[in-house]
């Protein structure tokens, strides 16, 4: 610290001897700053700032300003800024300087403007001219200082008007402007690239300037555009590797050295775009493997940027078409970075083995013992690196150790990798752990997701399962609980509540005086009391002394939803009458056929839900797979298998490896006899004793056994080394040929234990418990008429809707209860929980709908003529009172939803200050407008912009119309109404060879057989029309008994889908860039073929 | 891309603040503070690199990070951007600022805001990476210096 005062005192005289003519003003900059260092408090910063703030308002609207005091005003106006104070109404005077000043008050004036206004801000309109002019400007600060604000501010409308003035630039004789002006093309392409199309053949020139600097900045744009399409620059390999050689060889001036390694970033960028050349072209990559040798060759010295061009060099050599040599050499470059004590280096190491796995597992296995040593590094990002890359290589065998490596890091398991549990006991304990490390931090599905997995199985099967969890959760209940977290408590609860009774051997009193025991814990939250209660409501009759104590207690709790539910535990443990009419005992007559539901069955067949097909209809579906649960969706993931998968990635790669892989297999042999587990593993087996006891063994050839013998001879492991050791091997299990599956995350054959699960949408006839999937079924099928149902549903809808959700089966039927006003709340509680934020069921409360929609179905008349031609849906009646009545109509715009409010006014009189608001949680709500005032018998047309940036099956919207019939008095009018995913998909126009290309690079995908509309002549094509119909795809080409169909979100993420007929079903196969889009798209696609 | 460039010192007060995405101003302050979290808390023997905090993208995103005596310069990237380029640009900007103001510090930065922001303005362009050559840079800053030295003598 002291240096630093040193250097204050040494330094503050210079600065004003420098400015001599500023000192003044400088002074205020200076005040500023110190009188903010000598602060004690944040309250005390605010009050300096805000009197600054006054200051400087007081100085920008005094006429004795002088243009260099608006400089330094404006200095002070970014430091208010950047420590987070408004200073908004400086911004006018920002642009004032950049206009009117000269070069010095111009660039303040600039910098202002890129600091504080973003790219949508209206007063950046007031820029333009300025910008015009100074680019052409004959001072080169000033096209410099225009070319960086257009680059850093400029939106896609204002791209137009510089444009032409920037691509002069181009051949601009000052080699830093040229750069300059490249770099703003290239910002010009990122946001809007159809502006830019026609000046590729400048791109081009840029390349090949003279000056290093402006062709390295052209490689930005040429990374980008072959990021998008390869195929058109393949011709451009032998420039960008003549490059590439010339850099390397040291050709370029000394001045682009660092570090004595020529031109290192450029080096970067070249290796980049070489191995997106060369992906999967052999002739392409042929060209380049001299240079790439060259490149590992040269890159030996010892400094960060050369392991900077390592990386590249690896990364491309593994993209590209292999070769062995320089795989080997790759190899060994990978087993550097990872070997390294330089900690980045490590990271790259691990990265780099992550990305390579993909291709070749045998890496990984080498460095088993550094990654193991890595998982228990003390970095953060070393460990979450390394569990990245053992997350790619989980299979069924290494499932165990993984997952409790997982879970010893910070408790975060996908839950996907329990897809391969080994048994009960283990995914019951595993789950114990999640949710008492993980607790409340879970995602809320979590909780829900397992219950349903308990509850939904059948009573024979899964029995075992829920006995042991019975008995797990009374041994941890016994033990100390204050430390649990609230939602491991409700599952706990919930469990016993509903399963206790499974387990003979406990005595129900004992289940009784835990859960009570419970209740009297401070910690435990009202929520969570809830729970407990309800499961004490659950668990049968005989102690009532037990019980009615607890009633007691309970009846003077301040809680009001606890004292309700006390009352009703007290007066049903009293009843058993209404106890046995209210709580159905599981032993009792079951109504199997289920025809209390037969009613809500036909009303959701009636709106369009598909029909209940039994298990055995029911495809194979992905066990244990949680991720349509939480979407709840309707759709069942049918596990891929390798003999599914065509890409010709996985296939180029096993053809290219099959030698090393089958070492690989010896090397897995080590140590696998036995899964490693806290007590499992047995010592006495040694490593080097032939593996006989493993199947694949005994299908070894010989020479892969010599292989292993010359493996595996290792120096005698210490034997803090073995435990090691052992990890390793249990981790690295199952990384041979075999098991290339599991590289993919898939599982060909998981344990059979855990494969069922009914899909939501059938569960929800069958099951109470499955209350989302139930809740959001009925949901759906509601909106299969109309997707954008809008206003109330009738009465008894919500009302059904809601028995489906409840809690648990018993309470159901519990109508007699219904009208409690605690069960309420409870379901209140729980469902709030359980349903996510876009599930909100909506229940409007403004007056039913009177008009039938077809009366205003002329309404479109009334759209704006821009608007007209936009193809569009139905009139739909939104709600309506005395005055006003609200219609909405969707338009489908290709970058966003239209959504038209027509408002009408029913009165003879004038309606004023109409203002329509309208929210929406999940989308992006763009435009708007507010009218002044309404005629009579008039109607008026406001429209929105939606735009949905990620996902979701539905969207609820909620919006408020307020207006005036007379002054003074303001009325409001709610209205809502859902949207589907539907809506926001547009077709995506492509030909098949981008399509395929497209299909290569994207990561996601999700298979599912579906319904074939076989009532025709031909079946694909009727069934991918209907598809197209219903959801607006763009359908590719059709070939044989394959077609292929593209579609995307908005403007956004694009979705491939690939469909061949496969029987009588249609096989569908789809890919996107977003995890999610392909399951709501299948989604929908399920939904348009049940109802055509 | 480079999505945003932040320098505090190791109290997390901001020295430069630079945002190449646009985040709302109570955002902007949310996103120093978490940076400034995660970052602080590191010692000075693990790596450079960490994911970005939850404000600013997650997992997608990518802080890389030096620290020097008081200051932490911070660059915020996206999965396009090498990280030891990166780490390599940061100290390329710090040596650039250190011939600049001979002898860099903290104080340097504090008073000379707008000129740090000159000299970074020649580093990166709109988020993307425009020069990495020292001497280049350093060219058009004193091209600049130049310009207000005039001024100053015209004023004499």
């Amino acid at each position: 610290m002291s240096d630093v005062v040193e250097k204050t005192l040494t330094a503050l005289p210079g600065l004003f001897e420098s400015q001599t003519g500023a000192a003044k003003i400088t002074n205020r900059l200076r005040q500023l700053i110190k009188s903010i260092t000598e602060l004690t408090s944040k309250h005390e910063e605010e009050n300096l700032i805000k009197r600054e703030l006054s200051a400087i308002k007081e100085q920008v609207s005094s006429p004795n300003t002088t243009m260099k005091q608006m400089r330094e005003i404006m200095v002070r106006a970014m430091y208010c800024e950047m420590l987070g104070y408004d200073a908004s109404f400086t911004y006018i005077h920002a642009i004032k300087l950049a206009q009117q000043g000269g070069v010095l008050e111009k660039r303040v004036g600039y910098l202002a403007v890129s600091l504080f206004l973003n790219e949508g801000h209206e007063l950046l309109l007031l820029l333009v001219n300025t910008v015009l002019k100074d680019l052409q400007s004959t001072n080169l600060i000033e096209v410099c200082m225009a070319l960086t604000v257009v680059a850093q501010v400029f939106p896609k409308d204002m791209i137009p008007a510089v444009l032409p003035l920037v691509e002069d630039k181009l051949s601009h004789p000052k080699e830093i402007i040229r750069r300059k002006a490249v770099l703003a093309l290239y910002k010009f392409y990122l946001i809007a690239p159809n502006q830019v199309q026609h000046i590729h053949a400048k791109f081009c020139k840029a390349l090949s300037d003279k000056d290093p600097g402006v062709m390295a900045s052209s490689l930005h744009i040429y990374l980008q555009l072959i990021r998008e399409s390869p195929d058109s620059y393949k011709d451009l390999t032998g420039s960008f590797v003549t490059i590439l050689k010339q850099v390397l060889g040291g050709k370029l001036p000394v001045d682009f050295n660092y570090h004595s390694v020529p031109a290192p970033w450029l080096q970067i960028q070249l290796l980049r775009i070489l191995s997106l050349l060369g992906k999967e072209d052999q002739s392409t990559s042929e060209l380049m493997y001299e240079v790439l040798d060259e490149s590992l060759r040269r890159a030996e010295m010892n400094h960060n940027i050369t392991y900077a061009i390592l990386y590249e060099c690896v990364k491309a050599v593994y993209t590209i078409h292999p070769k062995a040599e320089l795989l080997e050499k790759a190899a060994r470059c990978i087993g550097n970075f990872v070997l390294s004590p330089k900690i980045n280096l490590k990271y790259l190491g691990l990265k780099a083995l992550t990305y390579v796995v993909q291709h070749d597992a045998k890496l990984a296995l080498q460095h088993q013992m550094t990654i193991i040593e890595c998982l228990d590094h003390s970095d953060f990002t070393i460990k979450r690196e390394t569990l990245e890359l053992l997350f790619r290589i989980t299979n069924a065998q290494n499932v165990t150790v993984i997952v409790e490596k997982m879970l010893d890091f910070l408790c975060y398991v996908p839950i996907k990798t329990l897809t391969f549990a080994p048994d009960n006991s283990w995914f019951i304990q595993t789950m114990n752990d999640v949710f008492s490390i993980g607790g409340d931090l879970l995602q809320q599905d979590d909780p829900n997701n397992f219950l349903r997995l308990l509850a939904e199985g059948k009573p024979e099967e899964d029995d075992q399962l829920r006995l042991y969890a019975v008995e797990s959760y009374l041994t941890v209940l016994k033990g100390h609980t204050s430390h649990l977290p609230q939602c491991f408590l409700q599952v706990m609860s919930w469990v016993l509540g509903e399963y206790a009774h499974l387990q003979e051997s406990v005595d129900r009193r004992e289940v009784i005086r835990l859960l009570t025991q419970l209740l009297d814990q401070r910690s435990v939250s009202s929520e969570t009391r809830v729970w407990i209660l309800s499961a004490l409501t659950k668990i049968p009759e005989g102690q009532t002394d037990l019980i009615l104590d607890l009633a007691e207690s309970l009846s003077s709790s301040q809680d009001t939803v606890l004292r309700q539910q006390a009352q009703e535990l007290r007066h049903l443990s009293q009843d058993s009458q209404l106890r046995e009419w209210v709580l159905v005992e599981n032993s009792c007559a079951v109504d199997s056929s289920l025809s209390f539901l037969d009613g809500f069955v036909s009303e959701a067949l009636a709106a369009g839900a598909a029909p209940y097909k039994p298990p055995h209809q029911r495809q194979e579906e992905l066990s244990l797979n949680l991720e349509p649960y939480s979407f709840s969706l309707p759709v069942s993931l049918s596990s891929c298998s390798i003999t599914d998968r065509q890409s010709p990635t996985l296939l180029s790669v096993s053809s290219g490896l099959s030698g090393n892989s089958a070492e690989l297999s010896t090397l897995i042999l080590e140590g696998v006899k036995r899964v490693w587990g806290k007590d499992g593993y047995l010592p006495q087996k040694e490593a080097t004793a032939p593996p006989v006891d493993e199947p694949s063994a005994a299908v070894q050839p010989a020479s892969q056994q010599e292989a292993a013998e010359r493996i595996e001879p290792r120096p005698e492991p210490s034997t803090q080394n073995q435990d090691k050791q052992q990890l390793a091997s249990s981790l690295f299990v199952g990384l041979g040929v075999g098991s290339s599956v599991s590289l993919l995350g898939k599982s060909e054959a998981p344990p059979p234990r855990f494969r069922k699960k009914p899909r939501p949408h059938e569960s929800s006839s069958s099951s109470g418990t499955s209350k989302r999937s139930s809740d959001s079924s009925s949901r759906s099928s509601r909106n299969t008429t109309d997707s954008f149902l809008y206003g109330s549903f009738p009465e008894e809808e919500p009302a059904t809707s809601i028995s489906t959700f409840d809690h648990t089966p018993k309470s159901t039927t519990a109508n007699g209860l219904s009208q409690n006003k605690d069960t309420k709340e409870d379901r209140h509680a729980n469902t709030s929980q359980i349903l996510g934020g876009d599930m909100v069921i909506v229940r409007p409360s403004t007056i039913q709908d009177k008009h039938p929609p077809s009366v205003s179905s002329d309404l479109t008349a009334l759209l704006p003529a821009d608007l007209k031609d936009l193809p569009h849906s139905d009139v739909i009646s939104l709600t309506s009172d005395p005055s006003l009545s609200l219609s909405s109509c969707r338009l489908f715009r290709d970058e966003a939803l239209l959504l038209v409010i027509f408002i009408s006014n029913c009165t003879e009189t004038v309606i004023k200050d109409v203002a329509v608001q309208l929210t929406c949680e999940e989308l992006k709500v763009c435009t708007g407008n507010v009218m002044d005032c309404l005629e009579a018998r008039s109607t008026s047309v406001c429209h929105y912009a939606l735009l949905m940036d990620d996902p979701h099956t539905n969207v609820s919207l909620t919006g408020t119309v307020s207006y005036q019939t007379q002054p003074g008095h303001t009325n409001t009018l709610p209205f809502s109404g859902t949207l589907s995913t539907a809506d926001f998909i547009r077709p995506l126009v492509v030909t098949t060879e981008e399509y395929g290309k497209l299909w290569l690079s994207l990561s996601h995908d999700v298979k599912q057989n579906l319904k074939l509309l076989t009532d025709a002549g031909d079946p694909l094509r009727t069934t991918l029309n209907a598809l197209k119909d219903a959801l607006q795809l763009h359908v590719v080409d059709i070939i044989g008994s394959e077609g292929i169909v593209a579609c995307r979100l908005l403007s956004g993420a694009p979705c491939l889908l690939h469909c061949r007929v496969n029987g009588a079903a249609l096989a569908m196969w789809l890919r996107s860039p977003h995890p999610a889009l392909p399951d709501f798209i299948l989604y929908h696609c399920q939904r348009a073929l049940a109802h055509h | 891309m480079i999505k945003a460039i932040l320098i505090f010192n190791n109290h997390g007060k901001p020295r430069l603040i630079r945002f190449y995405q646009y985040f709302a101003e109570d955002m902007q302050q949310q996103i120093i503070r978490e940076t400034f979290h995660l970052v602080s808390k590191r010692d000075d023997n693990v790596c450079n690199f960490l994911e970005g905090g939850s404000l600013i993208g997650g997992s997608d995103y990518k802080l890389i990070y030096r620290h020097y005596a008081t200051l932490y310069f911070v660059f915020c990237v996206d999965s396009s951007e090498s990280e030891l380029g990166i780490l390599d640009l940061i100290q390329v900007f710090v040596e650039t600022l250190d011939k600049c103001f001979e002898n860099v510090c903290e104080l340097d930065l504090i008073f000379h805001m707008d000129k740090v922001h000159y000299i970074l303005q020649e580093v990166v362009m709109g988020g993307m990476v425009l020069e990495t050559n020292m001497n280049e840079i350093v060219a058009q800053v004193e091209l600049q210096n130049r310009m207000e030295k005039s001024e100053v003598n015209q004023v004499i």
